[in-house]
């Protein structure tokens, strides 16, 4: 399998005229992991969401060697996992089990394999044996960690997350970090969270006015401290 | 206030069986057409749009702001909800917001559901679209007469629809209409304020924010209708409410004596849909009445639409 | 008012709450349908209700006033109903000759009759939400043939309520933060305050706007085409059943009491 993300010269703006992306090319190897860093309003979060249609600008989008069209949408939406900054707005549901169930059950799957997906996927973030609680009784953690199971429940091959630690408190962040740390899919992650990109993630790419302004090891790109501070970042 | 805080919604038992269901059929009737509508209008977000905005509502009417001597202000949000969505948007979030007040909170009753679907989610939010939509076609497209038309909308739509449950009452036997229906509308008259400050207040906020956000209610299907509710409501309205006054009797005594025993208040359980082993379908008074009224209706909506054609611009720019 | 959000559900194990909703929703409208049928003044009919709403309470092990004690929501609008006494002809019961009133017996056998109406059916919807959860409601709903997407936006309403009364909260807080009350100083017109107000809710619907376009990426993202889906959650047993025809069998067998003279 290909595991991959292929952004080719991507341009969006929004309907008001704003001007998001600039020209995006970007690829992602097989099982890597990868921060996606710039300040508010570089593009980061419209462009995790070009990475399985929900929105379309121009340029191309591969994703495990099939590119994004019309067509193949819905195909993709089930390889790239999505997962939305506030889990208020991922956890639409009124149970955590109907939340995990959604995906897979729009993707079609018999009812035994569907509830054998949802307790694979609550048991991999850790939060097995919460399937009747309702998400809004979850805590901050807990709802970051079930969104992130809405997504593992489609058993997809690239996971995208948009700010996983923010609002969360120290334990929970660990916690969040030790969970990114054991999946296996290929991760492209924009955050805020410097220290957490120090740790986790072998490859570092910094977005600014939508475009992309740096790309390499975390540790080189770290060692910068210009670049850093030209996009409105600082190292750890 | 009379009614305060949630003057509006008919809990069970104050509507006759006969009433209730005619309310439900309509307001089975106004679902259907606005899911199709709504449908076509919002597609794949129709669901997530209309959840997240009925929850909105919810929450808005929670807003509320201190008037004086321990009442406050605050918002239905029926004609809030069809300026920014659309009538038939409007119409379905409303219905969310009653059914959850009703089950969860007993906030309304079940029976009695479909007229305060009808009163809060069709009435208001048919009459307040209109009203609003006729400002900005006769005064242009401008922010002073979106505020205009949001305030008079909003005002106007919280007044037809408690004087739509005062008849409500009224041909259920429940509250005779000579004392209701000043009361509902008199009081409303002032709980409709609150409504439409809050709603020019919104507006206000919208305009000068994303004024784009606007445009999705004012290019929403159904204006048609909406004018045809407002101006038959109102008409029908206004021969109710001063019919009395018309009569040959000044005092209008006579009316109501003629009205109550045309309503059968003094014959006891002929209100019940089985009274003695026999089906009163055709020699009920209720239903007469309710016959008449509809078939009246129908002869001043004609006559409404015509005249409206040709007058509608003084009788909207007065306010 | 309807800030008070706890949940209306309480969890008991009993007969009641384990019952397939669909059956508790049927057996609920067809309960307040009855209550609407008795006649003006059956008031054993109106006792047998009253009795069997006691009873359902006390085997939902709610305690057999649970309700009774949540039921008061309608007073006001007995206000409606009012003067209804003093209006309806007939065989005097009390006169005020100085104010030129009359109570009279059939008025009075009305008003009372609606209030007892309203009395009995507001404890029926009560007890439904206290021995169902809204989901499974939310379930019975859509199984029940009430249109999909109609139900769907009342359990997203549901979800989000939750979410934007949080956000109501903190709005009025920070209102109220930068609403001294000077003395000396006259307070804002009430025009004024009226305005404010409603820029809260214009606010609260552009972050509400937004939400909803996050949702709905959410759920695109995840595979949403349109058409909402469900799975069954409930399979009628036998005791549902049972327990369907029984209380049928009850709620019409108090209606016949009205007939008893």
């Amino acid at each position: 399998m290909h595991h991959t993300l292929d952004i080719q010269d991507l341009h969006f703006s929004y309907p008001d005229g704003r001007v998001a992306l600039r020209g995006v090319s970007l690829f992602i190897n097989p099982g890597e992991k990868t921060a996606l860093v710039g300040p508010n309003g570089s593009g980061k979060s419209t462009l995790l969401l070009h990475l399985n249609g929900i929105l379309r600008g121009e340029g191309e989008v591969h994703v495990c060697g099939k590119e994004l069209t019309d067509d193949s949408l819905r195909q993709i939406r089930a390889l790239v996992g999505l997962v939305f900054q506030d889990p208020d707005d991922q956890l639409f549901s009124q149970s955590v089990y109907e939340d995990v169930a959604f995906g897979p059950l729009y993707m079609g799957l018999p009812k035994e394999e569907l509830e054998q997906r949802v307790r694979q996927a609550l048991e991999d973030v850790g939060m097995a044996g919460s399937e009747t609680r309702v998400p809004h009784h979850l805590s901050e953690g807990e709802k970051k960690r079930v969104a992130i199971a809405t997504v593992l429940s489609m058993d997809p091959e690239v996971l995208v997350l948009d700010e996983p630690t923010a609002g969360l408190d120290p334990r929970g962040r660990r916690e969040l970090i030790q969970l990114l740390r054991g999946l296996p899919q290929t991760m492209l992650v924009a955050t805020h969270d410097m220290r957490m990109v120090a740790e986790l993630f072998e490859r570092t790419v910094i977005i600014d006015e939508g475009q992309v302004v740096g790309d390499g090891q975390t540790a080189q790109i770290l060692a910068e401290p210009h670049l850093l501070a030209r996009h409105g970042l600082e190292a750890p | 206030m009379l009614f305060s805080p949630t003057p509006l919604h008919i809990p069970d038992g104050f509507l006759s069986i006969g009433v209730s269901v005619v309310g439900w059929i309509l307001a089975v009737v106004f679902i259907g057409i606005a899911l199709r509508q709504t449908k076509d209008q919002l597609g794949e977000r129709q669901v997530p749009l209309m959840g997240v905005i009925a929850a909105f509502i919810f929450a808005a009417q929670a807003i509320n702001f201190p008037v004086a001597a321990g009442t406050s202000g605050h918002l239905l949000g029926g004609t809030l909800a069809a300026i920014v969505l659309g009538p038939w948007a409007g119409t379905l979030v409303m219905t969310a917001v009653i059914a959850v007040q009703a089950l969860l909170f007993q906030d309304g009753g079940l029976l009695a559901m479909g007229w305060n679907i009808m009163n809060m989610g069709v009435i208001t939010t048919f009459t307040g679209y209109a009203v609003y939509m006729l400002v900005i076609r006769f005064l242009g497209p401008t922010t002073r007469s979106r505020l205009i038309g949001g305030f008079v909308g909003a005002w106007l739509s919280v007044i037809v629809s408690a004087s739509a449950a005062a008849i409500q009452l009224a041909i259920s036997g429940t509250s005779p209409l000579h004392l209701g229906l000043p009361a509902m509308a008199g009081v409303h008259a002032i709980i409709g304020l609150g409504e439409a400050i809050i709603t020019v207040g919104a507006i206000g906020l919208l305009q000068a924010s994303r004024p784009e956000v606007l445009t999705t209610g004012e290019t929403a299907p159904g204006k048609r209708t909406a004018t045809f509710t407002l101006v038959g409501l109102l008409v029908a309205l206004a021969v109710a409410a001063f019919s009395p006054l018309a009569s040959a009797r000044p005092d209008g005594l006579e009316f109501i004596a003629e009205l109550q025993g045309f309503l059968g208040l003094a014959q006891g359980p002929s209100f019940e849909l089985m009274p003695d082993y026999t089906l009163p379908f055709l020699s009920d008074p209720v239903l007469t009445t309710m016959l008449a009224v509809a078939v009246g209706t129908l002869v001043v909506f004609g006559l409404a639409w015509l005249i409206a054609r040709s007058s509608v611009h003084r009788g909207t720019v007065r306010d | 008012m309807h800030i008070d959000l706890t949940d209306q559900y309480q969890h008991r194990e009993s007969l009641i709450h384990h019952l397939d909703p669909r059956v508790k929703v049927v057996v609920t409208l067809f309960f307040i349908l009855v209550v609407g049928l008795v006649r003006h003044g059956s008031w054993i009919a109106f006792g047998a209700l009253f009795l069997g709403v006691l009873g359902y309470a006390a085997a939902s092990r709610l305690g057999m006033f649970y309700a009774v004690r949540r039921s008061f929501i309608a007073i006001p609008f007995l206000l409606a109903a009012a003067p209804l006494p003093f209006i309806i002809p007939g065989p005097t019961l009390i006169s005020f000759p100085a104010l030129n009133l009359t109570i009279s017996e059939p008025g009075t056998i009305r008003f009372v009759s609606i209030m007892l109406r309203s009395f009995i059916a507001v404890q029926a919807g009560i007890l439904l939400a206290a021995t169902t959860p809204f989901p499974d409601l939310v379930w019975a709903m859509c199984s029940l043939r009430i249109p999909r997407p109609l139900v769907a936006v009342i359990a997203f309403m549901y979800r989000y309520i939750f979410v934007l009364a949080d956000e109501v909260i903190r709005l009025m807080r920070a209102r109220a933060a930068r609403s001294p009350e000077i003395p000396g100083k006259g307070k804002p017109s009430l025009l004024w305050r009226g305005r404010v107000t409603g820029s809260m809710v214009g606010s609260l619907f552009l972050r509400s706007l937004d939400r909803s376009e996050r949702v709905y990426g959410a759920m695109a993202s995840r595979g949403y085409d349109g058409e909402m889906r469900t799975y069954s959650t409930f399979q009628m047993r036998g005791a549902d059943w049972i327990s369907l025809i029984v209380f049928s069998l009850l709620i019409l067998g108090s209606l016949s009491l009205m007939f008893l003279r």
